[in-house]
């Protein structure tokens, strides 16, 4: 089982490379002609792959004659812009076209939907940033398709094992492997920082968040490169989420900490108080950062590292990058896990300072 | 950016690793007077680690 | 800082939000409870499992202990009766000998008894068929003596004078 892993990963992280080799070499081949830097070239490279995108590109190329192709498929995008307006982004053909709907005129620049006018014109400001209006926009983007994907698969693997355990107690296939996790979960991370009598009312958020964001965090590395949780949106709403039951499920004493700190004098507590409610926010905050800067971070790394192999192109500097790409990619799996783990413990963490109960 | 706050970045990674690395060495310390501890301490270290990354992340996108 | 308030996409936040509540709530229904239930009941039938063996572990020491203090308690009643009869062997003994002695004394007593009572008896009998003989003799003796006048008053005067002096 443990070889059959490693072949698999071996495999999955050659696929990540010749995917990346692909595309990049084709576009500093064509870039060439026209004298452009080579890193340059990789920095937008890796930009894009850190951007959502609204059709589910596997990857692109051009063609000799200069021709753009792109492998993959178009995913749906919503606008809601004087009513709703559904059409595929195929309309869009990767921004080189206007798509017309229902009489207004929408363009695809630098991954953001503007509305233009029949020929597309798009106006800037001296920052050169557009001044065109964007559209209130509910696409389902590559990202939110991933992240219905990954719910299907939760759902599916998790109910699946769940409806095992009716006529056997003990767990069976994938269960095996997923009840230890479970168990940790409730062990480790919940029951230390909640307290047994308590815990029972979070398990559910923090087994969802913690396999959400460990499989999220792990397709992100795969070969298919979606990397969901380095969109501040994304974790900004995990956080949100938790911020939320941290609120609502508090206790009193959790508030008296905040609003009236006991034991300390009156002057204090008048200090005290704004920091306390500012710590409140400054919480998830800092878990929606975390979250994010270490995924896109990690990402960033990698790519970078796999970009040096095309801007050496030398016997030494080549396999050295790329052994150095494999060791960080072995790296990036440890911190996809890391990263889910420390998410729910400190979620925990918040959720137990909520509960806690205090006795002086 | 200007050059100035790369600087500022710089310092910010120098901060965080020196307290990070702090953190891990006071841990393997504690790991190696109390082996039998280690799944606490190691708890321990995540948390404060964690802790300071993400204000190290914080001020690095401030920066 | 300014780079992620571009970034932030209000789209992807709604879908996020939406659908990751969406699977909580579904998961919450359809797998975790029933997984943590079925979790929690196997680890309370096996803590079960271990307080009733253990339950059966005590009862059956409880047995043990039973039996050997059972056992403890039947050894010491039958030593108490060994001894119990020993001694009363002991006591029948020497009870026995005592009597036997207080017996052997008695009889000894009464046949020292009845040797003094014969020896009495023996003794005043002689005394009396001596004094018997001695009155013959004395008469015998007496009439002879007397056959003439004289001698019978001489024998009254030495008499008399005797009787006298004593």
């Amino acid at each position: 089982m443990k070889g059959n892993f490693s072949v698999r990963l071996l495999t999955a992280i050659m696929i990540l490379f010749s995917v990346s080799f692909a595309s990049a070499e084709v576009k500093s081949e064509s870039e060439n002609q026209e004298g452009k830097d080579l890193k340059t070239e990789i920095k937008e490279y890796i930009d894009h792959h850190l951007l959502d995108s609204y059709d589910f590109g596997l990857y692109s190329y051009t063609t000799e004659q200069g021709e753009h192709k792109y492998i993959g498929f178009p995913l749906p995008v919503i606008l809601i812009d004087g009513g709703l307006k559904v059409f595929l982004s195929s309309k869009f053909h990767h921004g080189e076209t206007v798509a017309e709907v229902g009489g207004n005129y929408y363009k695809l620049y630098h991954n953001k939907i503007y509305k233009t006018d029949a020929a597309g014109t798009i106006t800037y400001d001296e920052a050169h940033h557009p001044t065109n209006a964007n559209p209130l926009d509910f696409s389902i983007t590559k990202n939110v398709f991933f992240i219905l994907l990954v719910s299907i698969l939760m759902f599916v693997m998790f109910s699946r094992m769940a409806k095992k355990y009716k006529s056997n107690p003990l767990p069976t296939g994938i269960g095996r492997a997923l009840e230890p996790i479970i168990l940790y979960v409730r062990d480790d991370i919940a029951i230390p920082n909640i307290g047994k009598k308590h815990y029972k009312r979070y398990m559910s958020y923090l087994l969802t968040v913690f396999f959400f964001v460990w499989i999220i965090n792990l397709l992100g590395l795969s070969p298919l490169g979606v990397n969901v949780t380095n969109n501040i949106a994304v974790t900004f709403a995990l956080a949100l989420i938790t911020y939320l039951i941290t609120t609502f499920t508090a206790n009193k004493n959790y508030w008296g900490h905040i609003f009236w700190m006991p034991g300390v004098p009156v002057f204090m507590k008048i200090v005290l108080a704004p920091i306390e409610l500012l710590g409140t926010i400054i919480k998830p905050f800092s878990l929606m950062i975390r979250l994010y800067a270490n995924i896109t971070a990690g990402h960033v790394v990698l790519m970078s590292i796999i970009g040096m192999m095309f801007i050496f192109k030398s016997w030494i500097g080549s396999p050295l990058s790329f052994g150095l790409a494999f060791a960080l990619s072995l790296l990036e799996l440890l911190v996809a896990a890391l990263q889910a783990y420390i998410f729910t413990m400190l979620s925990a963490l918040y959720f137990g300072s909520a509960v806690e109960e205090h006795d002086h | 950016m200007t050059g100035l706050n790369f600087v500022g970045a710089g310092l910010i990674v120098i901060g965080a690793g020196l307290g990070i690395g702090r953190i891990g060495g006071s841990a393997m310390d504690a790991i190696a007077r109390q082996p039998e501890a280690s799944g606490k301490i190691q708890t321990a270290m995540l948390i404060a680690a964690a802790l300071i990354e993400g204000i190290g992340f914080a001020a690095l996108f401030a920066a | 800082m300014d780079k992620l308030i571009e970034q932030f996409s209000f789209g992807l936040f709604f879908w996020q939000l939406f659908l990751f509540v969406g699977l909580l709530f579904l998961l919450k229904k359809f797998a975790w409870k029933p997984i943590l239930e079925a979790v929690n009941a196997r680890e309370e039938g096996i803590k079960n499992a271990l307080a009733s063996a253990e339950d059966a572990k005590k009862e059956m020491q409880n047995l043990n202990a039973d039996n050997e203090r059972l056992l403890k308690e039947a050894r010491a009643e039958r030593d108490a009766m060994m001894k119990e009869a020993r001694e009363i062997k002991e006591t029948m003994i020497s009870d026995a000998k005592e009597e036997a002695k207080a017996e052997g004394a008695k009889m000894i007593e009464q046949a020292q008894a009845a040797i003094q009572s014969e020896k009495n008896a023996a003794i005043s009998e002689l005394k009396s068929q001596v004094a018997e003989l001695s009155v013959g003799i004395a008469e015998k003796v007496v009439r002879k003596e007397l056959a003439n006048d004289a001698d019978q008053s001489q024998l009254i005067e030495t008499l008399l004078k005797e009787v006298t002096i004593s």
